[in-house]
């Protein structure tokens, strides 16, 4: 065995990231009744399913897995998400956005119409029905201006709202985590890691991903600035081309706002190059959710989101 | 080995800082310019503060925009909420606290500095430091910052005259040596034009110091114990969080490493109970290993079949906490209801939660004059000295010897609202007199 350590050795920043989110796992489950874990199939996804399941080793973790499904999924994520939770033995739970609109919660935006902003409520209605009192997401506080602005622990109303303007004080590493019933907690063991970190991260402890992070040729047409892969959902609009590309995916979310950059990294060791000397952050360049406002995610922060 | 030998801090090449100051004094401007002239900001990003410059009428680009990103803070000009952001240059990563200067948001202020290294100061040479920014420079100095870097903003604005920014120096010398800070400089710069910030200025040819970004870059890191030397605990402290079970029998405690490296073989106290034991093996995040340095989630097993239970205490071998049932402490106050004696609130220290009663409300701490003005209630905002009483015993150090046990919250039980920060031991500030 050679992972005994000696004084000599030192903890990298990546240690001190990990052991702080792994920190924050086990408080959480320690305080709240019923955590889930939010689970998309993307790569932060999975370093968090990676760390719950380090803070609880040799057991198994003390809460189920929850996807939010909106429906739009890339064939790879889908597939990637079942065989990890298969190897894991652990329970998944898929609420499904198709089911909202089935019920009449929320109204389809039609087939090609972008399924992100319904997720809220499938995601509300999942807590509620299943008295979940904690929800923890991969959400980084790096991605966006309000989301830089969120607690690691942070408070939702009995309508899963968030309040950026009466957020709970949180010192030190006093994480507090009692709410009432209806209202939940949303947990963001990853809030200090920025993309590049993740990606280091992946790197060394050997993490699996959706194929899709990596660079392969795909179907796609340019739509508002943005690559999008050809599928079910996405089809050519008239004056549209489509082109055969090398791309990768920055991110993974519902395929009909998630766009590919072009990039021939296809190794964990030629993306974190790319990361490293990216001008463009992960969000403005694949996600046309953020683009509607100057405030898109705080507004849809406030309504419930992620 | 001498305890006194070892080394307690992992060498990350890491600072944490929180950003104080006055309103409109230009913290969040500082922070903006300094992220924009690092190449820390995507262009995506930058592009997004031009457009919402222009769209609110600010002109070209105003800097702030970099982290006040709520809705209402644009609106308004102001930051509401701590912002985090997260920067590295060849030399080190920097992870950023730019926190609000209105009082009325000191408790998220406080929660920006509670984890900070260092406090970067922004004053306004035009005016010299104001009143608000001395309340936030003591509430940074009792969560145990000692070390500040402080900018004399908006120089171009008095036409960098050396004696504005002599006047800066002289006001925060003077409340440096009351406040207990170890390590003061003060840059002369336009957050504004970017002189000084990253790019070395020729406009105060009086100043020859470092850059704002070469003085973050040569600050020391190691938080708590590189900044608060002699005083800290010198054995671990392990506050259980959870236990695990394994499969064919046995359990673990879970918890971070705190205070000092714990080591297999090495003699073990669990408070509150008072029971020793040895540790039998340690499994850190990379595998099993012989020792668990600080700031690593760990799990331990002990040689003895104890009863542990999450909220208890594992301490190596050294000095030991204090396991007690009263004590005095600081607390800052952040709720519109007063803090008088005889209220029940639910405590949670490290990771024990407990109910506890204010016995008494001692003193309130004058952030002008850090005098200790006896009084009987605490409003919003407001320091002071308490005693606390919990129903169950706490193992708590002084503040100042560890920022891990010495320090605790108070929650409201009815709305489980966190409703103040507290340390225990009487101000930090006055411990050295």
């Amino acid at each position: 065995m050679t992972a005994t350590t000696t004084a000599a050795e030192r903890i990298d920043h990546l240690d001190l990231l990990e052991s702080h989110a792994i920190f924050i796992i086990r408080e959480v489950a320690a305080e709240c009744e019923r955590p889930v874990l939010l689970f998309s199939g993307g790569k932060d996804s999975a370093v968090l399913l990676h760390l719950a399941v380090k803070a609880f080793a040799p057991s198994k973790l003390p809460f189920p897995i929850m996807h939010v499904d909106t429906g739009h999924n890339f064939d790879e994520v889908i597939a990637f998400r079942d065989s990890v939770i298969e190897s894991l033995g652990e329970r998944l739970i898929v609420a499904k956005v198709q089911d909202s609109i089935d019920a009449g919660r929320v109204v389809d935006p039609g087939p090609d119409g972008m399924r992100n902003r319904l997720q809220t409520v499938t995601l509300l209605d999942a807590i509620t029905e299943n008295r979940f009192d904690a929800a923890f997401g991969g959400a980084r506080r790096d991605e966006d201006k309000a989301r830089a602005k969120e607690r690691v622990l942070s408070f939702r109303n009995s309508f899963g709202e968030w309040d950026p303007r009466r957020q709970r004080p949180e010192l030190w590493q006093l994480y507090q985590g009692k709410v009432s019933g209806g209202e939940h907690l949303r947990c963001f063991p990853l809030s200090d890691w920025t993309e590049l970190d993740i990606w280091q991260y992946i790197e060394r402890e050997g993490i699996e991903l959706p194929s899709i992070y990596y660079a392969h040729t795909r179907d796609v047409i340019q739509r508002d600035g943005m690559l999008l892969s050809l599928s079910d959902w996405v089809k050519p609009r008239p004056g549209e081309v489509s082109k055969n590309e090398t791309v990768r995916f920055r991110t993974v979310g519902d395929a009909t706002c998630t766009g590919a950059v072009l990039s021939g990294a296809d190794t964990i060791d030629q993306i974190i190059v790319e990361t490293a000397s990216s001008r463009i952050s992960e969000r403005g360049a694949t996600r046309a959710d953020d683009r509607f406002s100057e405030t898109a995610m705080e507004d849809r922060k406030r309504e419930g989101y992620f | 080995m001498p305890i006194a030998d070892l080394d307690v801090s992992p060498v990350v090449n890491l600072l944490r800082f929180a950003t104080i100051g006055s309103v409109d004094d230009g913290k969040s401007t500082v922070i903006g310019r300094l992220l924009v002239d690092t190449r820390q900001l995507f262009d995506d990003q930058f592009d997004a503060v031009v457009e919402a410059s222009r769209n609110r009428g600010v002109g070209d680009v105003d800097l702030s925009f970099v982290t006040d990103g709520l809705r209402a803070e644009r609106e308004q000009g102001i930051t509401i909420d701590v912002a985090y952001r997260y920067a590295a240059t060849p030399r080190r990563k920097f992870v950023i606290a730019d926190c609000p200067g209105h009082v009325q948001y000191t408790a998220n202020m406080a929660t920006g500095a509670s984890t900070a290294d260092l406090a970067l100061v922004v004053v306004d040479a035009t005016s010299g430091v104001k009143e608000q920014t001395r309340r936030h420079l003591c509430i940074a100095a009792l969560l145990g910052v000692r070390q500040l870097i402080v900018c004399a903003n908006k120089m171009d604005r008095v036409g960098w005259s050396e004696k504005a920014f002599d006047n800066v120096v002289a006001e925060m010398e003077q409340l440096s040596a009351t406040l207990g800070i170890e390590s003061l400089t003060v840059i002369p710069i336009s957050a504004l034009y970017g002189d000084n910030v990253v790019e070395a200025s020729s406009a105060a040819p009086f100043y020859d110091g470092p850059t704002v970004l070469e003085a973050l870059e040569a600050a020391p890191t190691g938080g708590w114990a590189g900044t608060h030397g002699d005083d800290v605990t010198r054995a671990a402290r392990l506050p259980v969080q959870w236990i695990l079970r394994h499969p064919g029998g046995g359990r673990s405690y879970a918890g971070m490493v705190d205070g000092a490296p714990l080591r297999v073989g090495e003699d073990v106290t669990v408070l509150p109970q008072g029971l020793r034991s040895t540790v039998s093996a340690i499994e850190t995040p990379a595998g099993p290993a012989e020792e668990a340095l600080v700031g690593l989630s760990v799990s331990v097993s002990l040689s003895d079949d104890l009863d542990v239970s999450r909220g208890d205490l594992i301490v190596g071998s050294g000095d030991l906490p204090t396991v007690t049932s009263e004590f005095t402490a600081t607390v800052c106050w952040f709720t519109p209801t007063p803090l008088r004696a005889n209220t029940r609130y639910r405590i949670k220290h490290t990771t024990r939660s407990t109910p506890a009663m204010i016995a008494s409300v001692d003193a309130r701490l004058d952030v002008n004059d850090l005098n200790l003005v006896p009084v009987d209630e605490l409003l919003i905002n407001e320091i002071g000295v308490v005693t606390i009483t919990t129903a169950s015993p706490l193992a708590v150090d002084i503040y100042a010897h560890n920022r891990i046990t010495g320090s605790f919250v108070l929650i409201d039980e009815a709305t489980n609202v966190t409703v103040a920060a507290g340390m225990v031991g009487p101000p930090l500030l006055l411990n050295g007199e």
